[in-house]
């Protein structure tokens, strides 16, 4: 029987693949199946079961609320503002699980980096749909809030998918930075933890940023600023306008974080099953 | 390049730097190591980083595959076998040379790479597909399959946890087995599962190979099936390709260059780990016909003799062995009966019958003792053999033979009549 001729694979010290986008667009269903994969086994052996999926924020959202509403006095008597609260859960939600997913991902699967070939990126992009997943529990549980509340649904909500997208590029540029350095360096295994506690505080998560004008320019140093806001715009009616300078400053730095997280990926890529 | 070859490397090496204590790289080390650059780009005298170590795994390796080929790939413990399948496969890249490779390559480095111990087999089975690269669809295609060869009907719905090892294997294997690469490579993963079924395994690959053309690397430590089952064999040692051609004489040009290992072992006086106030083990070896060897024919009888030195004293001595197979497991325990020793050399001689020990290596620790029970020397790992095949009671089964021993025992086979009742 004639074959066509094949084209001929060449592996070589310090050549990537110049099929690699090709690859990845081939073990997609990989992809699903590593994301399926964890969603599956998530809950299993759980009495809760996926209720763990709405109770966290409801219990984030329930401290915040007071901490920050009542105790701070930010809520200034708005009954509502357990509902600000949510709205700016709901992206940081998205962007920690993504996070603490992704940048965790590689050394996970360290049984399988070691023993197949498929490209690596894949890892970290399936934690990231776990994330998404997860997200959309939590903006079911918002909805239900937002009922309650009697809060219209805003035109701009349409633009909502932009923002979510926003903080899943976030965690992907910083989670494939820390899961490649994972893989030599298991010091990031502990930086991750605290770098979202503390990110919480830093995130105006809490408090809505235009009760603080002074600060604004130096909050939107954190990427995820202009995610909260856009969602607060998108979800709440009396949400004030967007402060696009800030919006500005986020999108180049996730821009950054996302073309240098892939580079640096990328480079170390090859070397991961050396070391892992 | 010939039209037909599916597989050509280049000169290919490959450097590992090994760490020493440390498992992985923490940050203060690489920080340190920039400090001490830094310090000698400064001027200040170079520092040498002890710490660190070329191991070159695979150097100048050269050969090239045709197409339907199944090549057995041999050697001892990190000779490079299981690198230069890791190149081929992708998963390490190479330190430097190069490889090109025709067609769809599929790698079984291990049997069932990323099952899921909670997920069903059913769930695995299209897990573990998707991770070697098969679509969705070419699994669904291939699940009745699957499942038959895997002949785990009945246990579809329940987590692979809950399988015995055998089945897991065998869902494992059959996955694999129905992928449809061109290349196909292989690392020792028929080390484990039921005869009947490696048979069945072995039974694939052949066909597999044979009908359909494809290209089989195949890694193996068992030399029985890599000669029944491969055409042709390369013979990996320190990293270089030593031997290629047709199996069967890499085969035994590979059980005869096994003959350097040494088989004996002497300790200077100055060894501690050897020595108490009262005795002091001196040396020891195996013998074969008469021969030194640490390669022993499982055929024949092994004898076992080691000396030592009455220091001081007279008193009731004895000696001890302890012997343990390549898995650790301890496979005997035997010794002489005591005797009256005042000082002076004294040798303990033991002979293994013949067609006692099973194929593989064998570790054994002396042990020196007074008073029947009190150790004075416990030199662990003091020597090591290895039994290796000649074929005896195989037939034609190629697979493993399982067991810490392998007597050859009196069976009988004869005919049972008249027919017993309940037949």
């Amino acid at each position: 029987m004639e074959k066509p001729a094949t084209p001929e694979l060449v592996l070589e010290a310090g050549r990537s693949s110049r099929h690699y986008w090709a690859d990845l667009w081939r073990y997609r269903e990989l992809l699903g199946f590593l994301a399926w994969r964890d969603i599956k086994v998530r809950y299993k052996q759980t009495v809760l079961g996926v209720l763990w999926a709405l109770l966290q924020p409801l219990v984030t959202m329930g401290i915040f609320s007071f901490i920050f509403g009542t105790l701070a006095g930010m809520g200034k008597g708005d009954a509502r503002y357990p509902l600000v609260v949510m709205a700016g859960l709901l992206p940081w939600q998205l962007f920690s699980a993504g996070l603490s997913g992704s940048s965790g991902s590689l050394v996970a699967n360290t049984h399988l980096i070691s023993k197949i070939y498929f490209p690596r990126l894949i890892v970290p992009l399936s934690a990231l749909a776990v994330a998404l997943l997860d997200f959309l529990v939590a903006l079911g549980l918002y909805g239900a809030m937002a009922l309650y509340f009697g809060e219209p649904v805003a035109w701009r909500s349409l633009l909502l998918p932009g923002f979510m997208l926003m903080a899943l590029l976030i965690a992907l540029g910083a989670g494939l930075w820390l899961t490649a350095l994972t893989v030599k360096f298991r010091d990031f295994r502990y930086i991750v933890p605290f770098l979202l506690q503390v990110g919480l505080f830093l995130s105006p998560v809490g408090f809505r940023t235009d009760v603080l004008p002074n600060w604004r320019d130096l909050l939107a140093l954190n990427p995820l600023t202009g995610v909260i806001e856009g969602f607060r715009w998108c979800l709440l009616a009396d949400a004030p306008p967007l402060y696009l300078p800030g919006l500005g400053i986020s999108l180049t730095l996730t821009a950054i974080l996302v073309i240098t997280g892939l580079w640096y990926f990328r480079k170390t890529e090859r070397q991961f099953a050396d070391v892992i | 390049m010939n039209p037909e070859t599916v597989i050509s490397v280049d000169n290919l090496a490959k450097r590992y730097v090994l760490g020493h204590a440390v498992p992985y790289t923490t940050l203060r080390d690489t920080l340190g190591q920039g400090a001490r650059r830094l310090w000698s780009r400064l001027g200040g005298a170079p520092t040498v980083d002890s710490s660190r170590e070329e191991f070159w795994a695979l150097r100048d390796v050269n050969f090239s595959i045709n197409r339907g080929e199944v090549v057995g790939i041999i050697g001892r413990n990190g000779a490079g076998k299981s690198t230069l399948l890791k190149v081929l496969s992708r998963i390490t890249e190479p330190t430097r040379g190069r490889v090109g490779l025709r067609g769809r390559v599929a790698s079984l480095l291990e049997v069932g790479t990323g099952f899921h111990p909670e997920l069903t087999g059913r769930e695995n089975i299209y897990l573990n597909g998707a991770i070697l690269g098969m679509m969705r669809a070419e699994i669904t295609r291939k699940f009745d399959e699957i499942v038959a060869f895997a002949e785990v009907e009945r246990f579809l719905d329940t987590p692979v946890k809950h399988y015995s090892s055998g089945m897991y294997v065998r869902l494992a294997f059959a996955v694999a087995a129905h992928l449809e690469p061109e290349i196909l490579i292989i690392d020792e993963v028929l080390a484990v599962g039921d005869s009947a079924f490696q048979k069945k395994c072995l039974g694939k690959i052949g066909e597999v190979a044979r009908g359909e053309g494809r290209t089989v690397l195949f890694v193996s430590h068992n030399m029985g099936v890599v000669a029944n089952l491969c055409s042709r064999a390369l013979l990996l040692d320190a990293g270089r390709v030593v031997r290629d051609g047709p199996a069967n004489q890499v085969v035994s040009a590979h059980i005869s260059t096994n003959t350097k290992s040494a088989g004996a072992v002497e300790w200077p006086g100055t060894d501690a780990s050897v020595t108490s106030e009262r005795l002091r083990l001196v040396s020891a070896r195996l013998l074969v016909a008469g021969q030194v060897t640490g390669d022993v024919p499982i055929d024949q009888e092994v004898t076992l003799e080691y000396e030592f030195e009455v220091r001081a004293g007279r008193g009731s001595v004895t000696s001890s062995i302890h012997l343990f197979d390549k898995q650790g497991v301890w496979v005997l325990c035997s010794g002489p009966a005591s005797a009256e020793l005042g000082p002076g050399f004294f040798r303990h001689q033991v002979r293994f019958p013949a067609n006692f020990f099973n194929d593989g290596l064998y570790t054994l620790s002396l042990i020196l003792l007074t008073n029947v029970t009190q150790i004075q020397v416990h030199k662990r790992d003091a020597i090591s053999f290895s039994v290796f095949e000649t074929g005896v009671g195989r037939e034609e089964y190629g697979g493993i033979i399982h067991g810490c021993v392998r007597p050859v025992l009196p069976w009988q086979t004869g005919p049972v009549s008249p027919a017993p009742p309940h037949a």
